[in-house]
């Protein structure tokens, strides 16, 4: 289970002809114990190609930040679906980019973010103030809506890790 | 001979709680199956009106009280704020509210003939088992493996020293005469998608370890997966490696109604709770943890619980006990189990510190699990027939009796139709998977 975040920002500044496998790190969210998302989230973005460091359910927020100053990903995705999601994240996400390293690293966060029905689009745009690229909440769309976001980041060969920063 | 007995000591003999054990093999052998919810309210008025429905019910029951979430991660400062605040909570907060709280709640609703149970998910239950000692509640649920790897980070090292320690304190409440009971929650481990033979011998080692460390009125978990016939074998097989392991004659098995992604029609979830006590009446088993038809939305309420429960024993009454036949020591689920409990009973005479080097070495390995003390090289699927097979092994000592699946991939798209195979199967015909 290592993950060559670091090795691959070392040596990302010879073009490669075939894609590097960067890195994505998949979340839970402190107070929420579900891991099949998280597993599904983990294949799915294996499947795009990336390598995908599963912090699992239950991770604190000082977990989930020194994992994402450790490793420097392409991306974060946050997958949260116990009702929580709302709160937790905009508590999370402003700790991860007052990290300068992770000021423009692509971050999503997505599942039944909160308890209720309604009001989800005031919950989507606090989000999105708060720090996160896009918000994925649940719905018909939420996996292919997210798949396209991912294919949107610019590959991780193409584009290396600190010149995708400065590209974001 | 009570009356040589320090007053105390006479007030505890008084309201000496019966062993939820006992209680439950008497219903056994009078043909009953015992049915129990999970349920669990925030305030002692909505817990006491949950136990006293569940008492009411038209069903042989046994009460739970479920803990909310921020008690199992032991946040009581979110206890406190929620409380303050008027949120409502998951669950009952034990820790939080006092001992004269909680024996108000219990007060006249809990007799020798109908105990309560405490189920949480703390691979940290210190403060959680000074509680319950306190209470005099003697029935709960737990295990050093099933109540860390599927729930978080707490390294297996510490939840097999914190249970070890917790089963150790709670066993001592045989010196004031009461029998506390623990049931291993080791036949659930993520729900779903672990083929059961590991089920069997997670929940044996976890019995066992109860029983090293001192506990003497035991019950076993599975839960219902995703094919009747291999379930049925797991059961007989779980019962016989008790038989075989387990040095104490106070145990029973308890099954759980499927504990995976559920079916959303009423109709649906009816007929997959019915075939849960179905297993359980024609398996022997004596007890049965009900789901209700509002698992797939919500918490259910106390209406819904009541109704599953009647539900299920209703089922069970008019089940035959003789419909299935133990297939013996030959069956398939049976030798796996029986491998993987060897192989880890070999590692060490300590059973905890055999489960610590187990996972470590990939002897125990549960599929799909994030854990980082879980080696995470095994895979699973379930095969045409709806049966749980595995795709890969990875160091599980079951070479000699598993043949290879092949290089099978196991992709997003197949994980999610397996996750969903059984919503579909027992919803009809649902058109598409949903998202996650």
């Amino acid at each position: 289970m290592t993950a060559p975040g670091h090795g691959l920002a070392r040596r990302a500044a010879r073009p490669q002809p075939a894609r590097r496998r960067a890195t994505v790190v998949v979340s839970g969210l402190a107070s929420d114990a579900h891991t099949w998302n998280l597993v599904f989230l983990q294949l799915l973005i294996e499947e795009l190609g990336y390598h995908v460091v599963n912090l699992g359910p239950c991770v604190p927020d000082e977990v989930l930040v020194g994992e994402c100053r450790r490793l420097t990903p392409a991306m974060v995705v946050i997958s949260s679906v116990n009702g929580h999601g709302h709160q937790d994240g905009l508590r999370v996400v402003e700790k991860l980019r007052a990290c300068e390293q992770l000021a423009a690293t692509p971050m999503v966060i997505g599942g039944k973010l909160g308890i209720a029905d309604r009001g989800n689009a005031r919950q989507v745009a606090a989000l999105m103030a708060a720090g996160f690229d896009a918000v994925f909440d649940d719905g018909g769309a939420g996996v292919a809506d997210f798949r396209n976001f991912v294919r949107s980041v610019p590959p991780p060969a193409a584009a290396p890790l600190e010149t995708a920063e400065a590209a974001v | 001979m009570s009356s040589s007995l320090h007053p105390v000591r006479q007030a505890v003999v008084a309201h000496r709680p019966i062993d939820f054990g006992e209680f439950v093999r008497r219903a056994g052998r009078s043909g009953t199956l015992v049915v129990q919810p999970r349920m669990g309210f925030g305030t002692p008025g909505q817990m006491r009106a949950g136990l006293a429905a569940t008492k009411r019910a038209d069903a042989s029951t046994v009460g739970t009280i479920t803990l909310d979430s921020y008690t199992r991660l032991g946040d009581l400062r979110a206890v406190d704020r929620a409380l303050r605040a008027g949120n409502q909570l998951n669950g009952y907060p034990i820790v939080t509210y006092d001992a004269a709280t909680t024996d108000r709640v219990l007060a006249g609703i809990r007799d020798d003939g109908f105990p309560v149970q405490v189920r949480h998910g703390s691979a940290a239950p210190r403060d959680i088992f000074s509680a319950l000692i306190a209470l005099r509640i003697n029935a709960t649920e737990g295990g050093p493996v099933s109540y860390c790897l599927p729930y978080g980070r707490t390294p297996l090292a510490d939840s097999v020293r914190n249970w070890a320690e917790c089963a150790k304190r709670f066993a001592a409440l045989r010196d004031i005469g009461v029998q506390p009971h623990l049931e291993t929650f080791g036949g659930c481990m993520l729900g779903q998608l672990c083929p059961p033979s590991q089920l069997v011998a997670i929940s044996v080692l976890e019995a066992l370890f109860f029983y090293h460390h001192g506990l003497r009125s035991l019950s076993v978990s599975y839960a219902q997966q995703t094919n009747p016939a291999q379930d049925a074998e797991a059961v007989f097989a779980l019962r016989r490696l008790c038989s075989e392991l387990l040095p104490v004659p106070n145990w029973h098995v308890v099954i759980y109604a499927y504990m995976g992604v559920y079916p959303t029609t009423d109709e649906g979830a009816y007929r997959l709770l019915g075939q849960a006590a179905e297993l359980a009446v024609t398996t022997g088993s004596e007890r049965l943890i009900v789901k209700t038809v509002a698992e797939s939305r919500r918490i259910p309420t106390m209406e819904e619980n009541v109704a599953a429960l009647e539900r299920a024993a209703a089922v069970a009454r008019r089940t035959l006990r003789s419909a299935t036949a133990d297939p013996g020591a030959d069956s398939q689920t049976y030798q796996e189990a029986a491998a993987l409990i060897d192989a880890v009973l070999n590692l060490d005479g300590d059973i905890g510190p055999a489960m610590l080097r187990a996972f470590r070495r990939g002897y125990l390995d549960i599929p799909y699990c994030v854990h980082p003390d879980n080696a995470g090289r095994t895979r699973s699927y379930l095969d045409d027939d709806g049966w749980l097979r595995w795709a890969e092994i990875g160091a599980l000592p079951l070479g000699h009796l598993v043949r290879s699946a092949g290089p099978r991939r196991v992709t997003s798209h197949g994980l999610l139709a397996d996750l969903s195979y059984v919503r579909r199967t027992f919803d009809g015909d649902l058109p598409e998977l949903r998202g996650v």
